[in-house]
């Protein structure tokens, strides 16, 4: 049977449920922001990478 | 063994002769004594009380030769040296070690009395502490000089010292506390359960060495 | 990465699981009521945390033992969740003892007060490596850190306990003691939802590390030719002339 009064117990379970939720999210975001800058790294790394192809078909054809 | 011995000569008569770590543990000790006998407004200490400033203010003033501990051997290439030399990397950490304990125990000869003058009724508590601070100051040692080793190559080592190595000294405060606080009483010393605090106290010592003992080779490594 | 997917698919069924057993399934505590729910959540937290310790302290061992840096990340990764998991173990012990006793913190609980000395310890873990700038000296010693760490937590447990039953003998009835079934069944899965978070997140943090390390990697195999090519180019004309 589902115990959920809305009493005072109630509110301090609920808050540390939703403590350990919040940690969990803020851990996501943090994660979520390594992503980017991961992303961020490889587009420049691609970049560099296409005009390196370039410079080298340069070279080939001189 | 001879490695262990010449270094800790070494370090003693270095102390003996530049004074750069016993006496100024000393004058903070004595100091720091007033301090809490102005912090507490207290003129007389007993049991609890009695035990946490005494065991508090020999920690601390420990820190402080902690901090000196490796200097002279990372400045001068004295680590250098012993890497070099066939000699087994845990002879410096024992030596460090018994040199900081030798440290301590003047330390505590020399405050002890003035901890009774101070804030104690009678001096029957006197002896059977010096035997609880004995078996803390090894502790203190195992603990202080490995930690000494792992931060005196880093910047602001001044700081990272006390930092990670007081938590570690909680259950040798709570184990020499425990000990302390009956020797203390107000009525006069009572042993009911000193002896199972100095069994933590003695395994604490043991842990400490072990792993130092285990572990010192890789801090001494290049 | 591999198998995380897997992975993080049973930890979301085990925690959903875990948490519509908490508050669907587990009968009423007859000593705390409701407030006894925030235990499966705490407990498990502190459990996995510690155990998440005592597996640094073996991988810090290995990394000693091989060198191998690879060891001292995993090492390093499972400290730094089991600090995080950590934060939410204070946090819910700390509003467990606002609803039980009506302050935030009480210092009769030994358990939870050995792991506030335990937590400040792995705490000093950061500026520790921090002050290393050698990277193979500061892998070692945060190593050497992690083994002696992980000695110092059953002391110390051990020590607190002492300190507790020593000067404040008290009985008193946890949640632990005497449970029934059903209660058994929800901490159970309650502590296996939160030891497969732990396994998901450090195997996540260890990706996106490996990721950046190869995005490093990658950075310099690209940018060493570009200092050589101009200097081949010079070679060139030179020789052309």
């Amino acid at each position: 049977m589902p115990a959920l009064p809305l009493d005072e117990a109630g509110k301090y379970v609920a808050g540390a449920y939703l403590v350990f939720l919040a940690l969990v999210l803020v851990y996501v975001a943090i994660m979520a922001a390594k992503l980017q800058r991961i992303d961020r790294e490889l587009r420049s790394l691609a970049t560099l990478a296409e005009g390196r192809g370039a410079d080298a078909q340069g070279e080939g054809e001189r | 063994m001879r490695a262990f011995s010449a270094i800790l000569a070494k370090d003693l008569r270095v102390e003996l002769r530049t004074l750069q770590s016993v006496p100024g543990m000393v004058l903070f000790a004595v100091t720091t004594f007033v301090l809490f006998r102005f912090g507490l407004d207290r003129t007389s200490l007993e049991g609890d009380l009695a035990a946490g400033v005494l065991l508090a203010t020999v920690l601390f003033a420990a820190i402080l030769a902690v901090n000196r501990l490796f200097v002279a051997e990372r400045d001068q290439g004295g680590l250098d040296a012993i890497r070099l030399a066939p000699v087994d990397a845990t002879s410096l950490l024992a030596a460090k070690a018994t040199a900081l304990v030798v440290y301590l125990l003047v330390l505590e000869a020399v405050t002890l009395p003035v901890f009774a003058v101070f804030f104690l009724d009678s001096w029957a508590a006197l002896p059977p502490l010096m035997l609880v601070l004995v078996l803390a100051d090894v502790g203190l040692a195992a603990t202080g000089a490995l930690i000494s080793s792992l931060a005196t190559g880093s910047r602001a080592r001044d700081l990272l010292v006390p930092l990670v190595l007081l938590p570690l000294l909680v259950p040798l405060m709570i184990a020499a506390a425990g000990a302390a606080e009956p020797l203390l009483a107000a009525g006069g010393p009572e042993y009911g359960r000193v002896a199972s605090w100095l069994a933590v106290l003695g395994l604490y010592d043991v842990v400490f060495l072990l792993v130092g003992y285990g572990v010192f080779d890789f801090v001494l490594e290049d | 990465m591999r198998g995380l997917r897997t992975l993080s698919i049973a930890t979301v069924a085990a925690i959903v699981a875990g948490v519509a057993l908490v508050f669907f399934y587990a009968p009423l505590d007859a000593d705390q009521g409701f407030i006894q729910k925030i235990f499966y959540l705490h407990v498990p937290l502190g459990i996995v945390a510690l155990a998440g310790f005592m597996v640094a302290a073996v991988h810090a061992i290995r990394h000693l033992r091989s060198g191998d840096p690879i060891h001292d990340a995993r090492s390093y990764v499972s400290i730094h969740i089991s600090v995080i998991f950590g934060v939410a173990v204070l946090a819910t012990g700390s509003i467990w003892a606002r609803a039980s006793w009506g302050k935030w913190w009480v210092w009769d609980e030994p358990t939870l007060v050995s792991f506030l000395i335990v937590f400040l310890l792995y705490a000093t873990y950061y500026p520790l490596r921090y002050a290393i700038e050698d990277r193979d000296r500061q892998a070692r010693y945060a190593s050497v850190f992690a083994i002696m760490a992980g000695a110092f937590v059953p002391l110390n447990f051990l020590a607190v306990r002492l300190a507790e039953s020593l000067l404040h003998p008290r009985v008193f009835a946890t949640a632990e003691g005497g449970m029934p079934g059903p209660m058994w069944l929800t901490f159970l899965v309650s502590l296996a939802g939160i030891a497969l978070l732990w396994l998901t997140l450090v195997r996540f943090e260890l990706a996106a590390k490996d990721a950046s390390a190869q995005l490093a990697r990658l950075r310099r195999a690209l940018e060493a030719p570009a200092r050589a090519a101009p200097a081949r180019r010079d070679l060139a004309r030179s020789g052309a002339r």
